[in-house]
């Protein structure tokens, strides 16, 4: 068989083809333009952001919720710095994208040419590897090798850098030959047998066990095997909120969200555990509070794939180095053969455990704002749980994806939206990337178009990367767009409230009217003030066949609790006021 | 306290600024770093030596295995490796230095004791060439300021290591080298202090 000669571009998009991708998210220009100029020969769909921010951010959201490597594409020099956002969103949650950024021809690279800039360099401390291209042989070489490396292990994003002559040279191009070394996880990256003993050990002499449910089994696809591993022995699972959808959230066993603003028992459960289970997770400042008091009673089994986590915050007693769907196949037939179940006769029964969680909820249901009967105002919680609602009642729980911007509507979403199934929420955990709601929501619709799929974010947020309207209205995405719209940036005026004397400096946030704002992209939109309007907006944005824009005029002063002030234990939370009936604008 | 790593990775551009910068990000002094060629086609061997708490050990192992230039990491104790530096030192040695007509034939009695050698000699200077630990050679230096020689230039490797006897580690041995033997590696090992191994920034008591 004999291969084609190719330019560099067209490998480009050859090689992409080859591992499969079929959308990419970018924005031209001139260090890019050979390869946008080779684009229209390939079956592939170019999505054209408003801003390369919002590029990364879909690659991330596409990634999010299919599973697969999100791609995105940029020119030199800005259009390259535009992307870093994006990218250290990805490497904080380790969400597997592949950037390409147009370089600079490279005669000139290192010379100051126009919009030519070290992305390497600048990408280093974010990217899990990066690569530059100078010639076109190198381009599909690195381009595989990228993909492996964004998929492999624990996940994270990588850029390749390619010059201009590279893009406009020619080469032999072989798919096959090109693939990189099979992907071997690292010898030295195992769990021990002996380990796994221990961890066994551990675990029959535990009452009250704890699993903490994270981000990795999600990545493993791991949520099958830690359900059943949940079921079999009967333990009690606390997510963190990128694991949330890793554990049906109304499974008898499911906790709900661990750390600053989780509910009061699953911290409580955590604080008196003598047992945790870390699947996945990386005890991350904002599910373990003060790391002086964090669980001290509980013996720690640290299931991870990425060993610089293990003891990094929190000091565990054994760790099972691998990915977590084979530790938990390698680690249950050895359970079974030292009889361990949870059964009535054992002495590992949990059901004891289980009562005393369910105890802790105590009068938290009734402090709840749901429970609360209509005081006239609408509060965010109502949204969310009224989208949840709709959702439910429409049997689409599993074909529902929420994307979240960050600050207080993040929170709520999570306290209040059920998510049941896996990768129905993208979120920005790790970063905390404001403005990565709207494109990653873009992302996510593309991948799965069967969703509904809808943009949860803050007034504040919105604002960012409100430019991707456009988009949507370019590409006729049904996507639904909720504003939580409190006038303020939310979660910053709630930690002047509580830690700066009321102080809210720069955190009121003017906007324009956001219907309008919608109406000049030619997306639908409608104001919704009252909590009776929520579920009939909601309702006609979810079942009609164009994006829509609902701006949701929510208490202004509201707050997210619990809370766990920083520097505080984690079962020292401030609850919800009770009753949280009157308001700042009934003072 | 000081760490000696060894660490196999690829010989391509830009690695070194890899390696240089999770230092760098983890805010621990690297105090020498030598490269060079290894025994395998493509692979470069570093040395770090790098001052950091004891428990940072593990995560800086850990960090290292994360980079993708990266193929296999060891940390050395000073008893089960070979570890040596090699240093250039000029010192003048001519009729108008400190110790006159004298000063050769000192320099070359320094230099018999302390096995270095004399690999350049002209009119007004003398350079030796000493290999060995670390503290060997801070010996001659601190003689030949002591006994008032001036010394004009120095020039030091940084610490090169290689474990003693017949180990390769068992990664190398999974990468398929032959002479290979089987040495358990626990990782990763519960410190014994408590605390926290993210503190680096923390000086030891």
């Amino acid at each position: 068989m004999t291969h084609p000669t190719l330019t560099g571009a067209e490998i480009l998009w050859a090689t992409l083809v080859g591992e499969g991708v079929t959308t990419v998210f970018g924005y031209p220009g001139g260090a890019i333009l050979p390869a946008y100029d080779a684009l229209r020969k390939f079956p592939i769909h170019h999505v054209l952001t408003r801003h390369e921010q919002g590029a990364a951010h879909m690659a991330d959201g596409y990634a999010r919720a299919s599973g697969k490597v999100g791609v995105a594409i940029a020119t030199s020099g800005p259009g390259a710095t535009n992307l870093v956002t994006g990218i250290a969103t990805a490497m904080l949650d380790s969400i597997p994208i592949v950037c390409i950024t147009g370089q600079v021809s490279s005669k000139v690279l290192g010379s100051d040419a126009f919009q030519e800039i070290d992305i390497t360099g600048i990408t280093l401390p974010i990217t899990k590897h990066n690569f530059v291209a100078t010639r076109a042989e190198e381009i599909a070489p690195m381009i595989r090798e990228a993909f492996q490396i964004a998929a492999s292990g624990r996940p994270g994003p990588v850029l390749v850098d390619i010059t201009k002559d590279a893009q406009q040279g020619t080469a032999l191009f072989n798919f096959e030959e090109s693939a990189p070394d099979p992907f071997r996880p690292h010898p030295m990256l195992r769990a021990e047998s002996t380990e796994v003993s221990r961890a066994i050990e551990l675990m029959r002499a535990s009452h009250r066990p704890v699993i903490l449910a994270g981000h990795g089994i999600i990545h493993s696809a791991a949520e099958r095997e830690v359900r059943a591993f949940a079921e079999r022995y009967q333990i009690p699972v606390a997510t963190t909120l990128l694991g949330l959808g890793a554990f049906p959230a109304s499974h008898p066993l499911a906790l709900g969200m661990m750390g600053m603003h989780g509910e009061s028992w699953v911290n409580h459960a955590i604080q008196q555990a003598d047992l945790l289970l870390a699947f996945g997770m990386r005890f991350d400042d904002r599910v373990t509070g003060n790391l002086a008091s964090y669980a001290p009673n509980a013996k720690k089994i640290h299931i991870e794939i990425d060993p610089s986590e293990i003891n990094k915050n929190v000091l565990v007693d054994v760790a099972l180095i691998g990915d977590l769907k084979e530790v938990l196949g390698t680690m249950e037939p050895l359970i079974h053969d030292k009889s361990y179940l949870a059964d009535a006769t054992s002495d590992n029964n949990t059901s004891q455990w289980l009562r005393e969680i369910g105890a802790m909820k105590g009068d938290a249901a009734v402090r709840d704002i749901i429970n609360l009967p209509d005081n006239g105002h609408l509060y965010a919680a109502h949204v969310i749980n009224d989208i949840w609602q709709e959702a439910k009642a429409a049997g689409r729980l599993d074909k529902t994806i929420i994307a979240t911007d960050v600050g207080q509507h993040q929170m709520w979403e999570a306290q209040y939206f059920k998510h049941e199934d896996t990768r129905t929420l993208i979120t920005s955990g790790g970063l905390g990337t404001m403005g990565f709601a709207l494109p990653a929501a873009i992302g996510a619709k593309m991948a799965r178009p069967d969703c509904d799929v809808w943009c949860i974010a803050g007034d504040g947020g919105f604002q960012m990367t409100a430019s991707e309207l456009s988009t949507i209205g370019q590409e006729n995405l049904h996507i639904n767009v909720a504003i939580i719209n409190n006038g303020f940036l939310g979660m910053v005026r709630q930690w002047q409230e509580a830690f700066y004397d009321k102080n809210y400096a720069c955190s009121p946030i003017l906007s324009p009217d956001f219907v309008k704002l919608a109406g000049a992209h030619g997306i639908p939109g409608a104001h919704v003030a009252e909590r009776k309007d929520v579920t009939p907006t909601v309702t006609k944005a979810r079942t009609g066949s164009s994006p829509f824009v609902i701006n949701f005029s929510v208490e202004k002063e509201d707050g997210v609790y619990p809370m766990i002030a920083p520097g505080s234990a984690l079962h020292e939370m401030v609850l919800r006021p009770n009753p949280l009936i009157e308001t700042a604008e009934d003072e | 306290m000081l760490h000696t790593f060894v660490a196999l990775v690829d010989d391509k551009p830009g690695t070194l600024t890899r390696v240089a910068s999770l230092f760098r990000r983890l805010n621990v002094n690297i105090v020498s770093l030598t490269v060079g060629e290894s025994e395998r086609d493509g692979i470069s061997r570093m040395t770090i030596v790098c001052d950091a708490p004891e428990h940072a050990a593990d995560r800086i192992r850990a960090s290292l295995y994360k980079l993708e230039s990266t193929r296999d990491v060891d940390e050395l104790g000073r008893s089960e490796a070979v570890i040596r530096e090699l240093c250039l030192i000029k010192i003048a040695a001519g009729p108008n230095s400190p110790h006159g007509q004298h000063s050769r034939s000192q320099i070359f009695e320094l230099a018999n004791v302390f096995r270095a050698r004399v690999v350049d000699l002209a009119p007004e200077s003398i350079m030796l060439e000493m290999t060995g630990a670390a503290s060997k050679i801070e010996g001659l230096l601190q003689v030949l300021r002591e006994s008032n020689f001036e010394i004009l230039e120095v020039s030091r490797t940084g610490r090169m290591a290689m474990r003693r006897g017949h180990h390769t580690s068992r990664v190398l041995k999974a990468l398929g080298t032959k002479t290979a033997e089987d040495t358990p590696v626990a990782f990763p090992d519960r410190p014994d202090t408590d605390d926290l191994p993210n503190q680096f920034s923390e000086h030891e008591a």
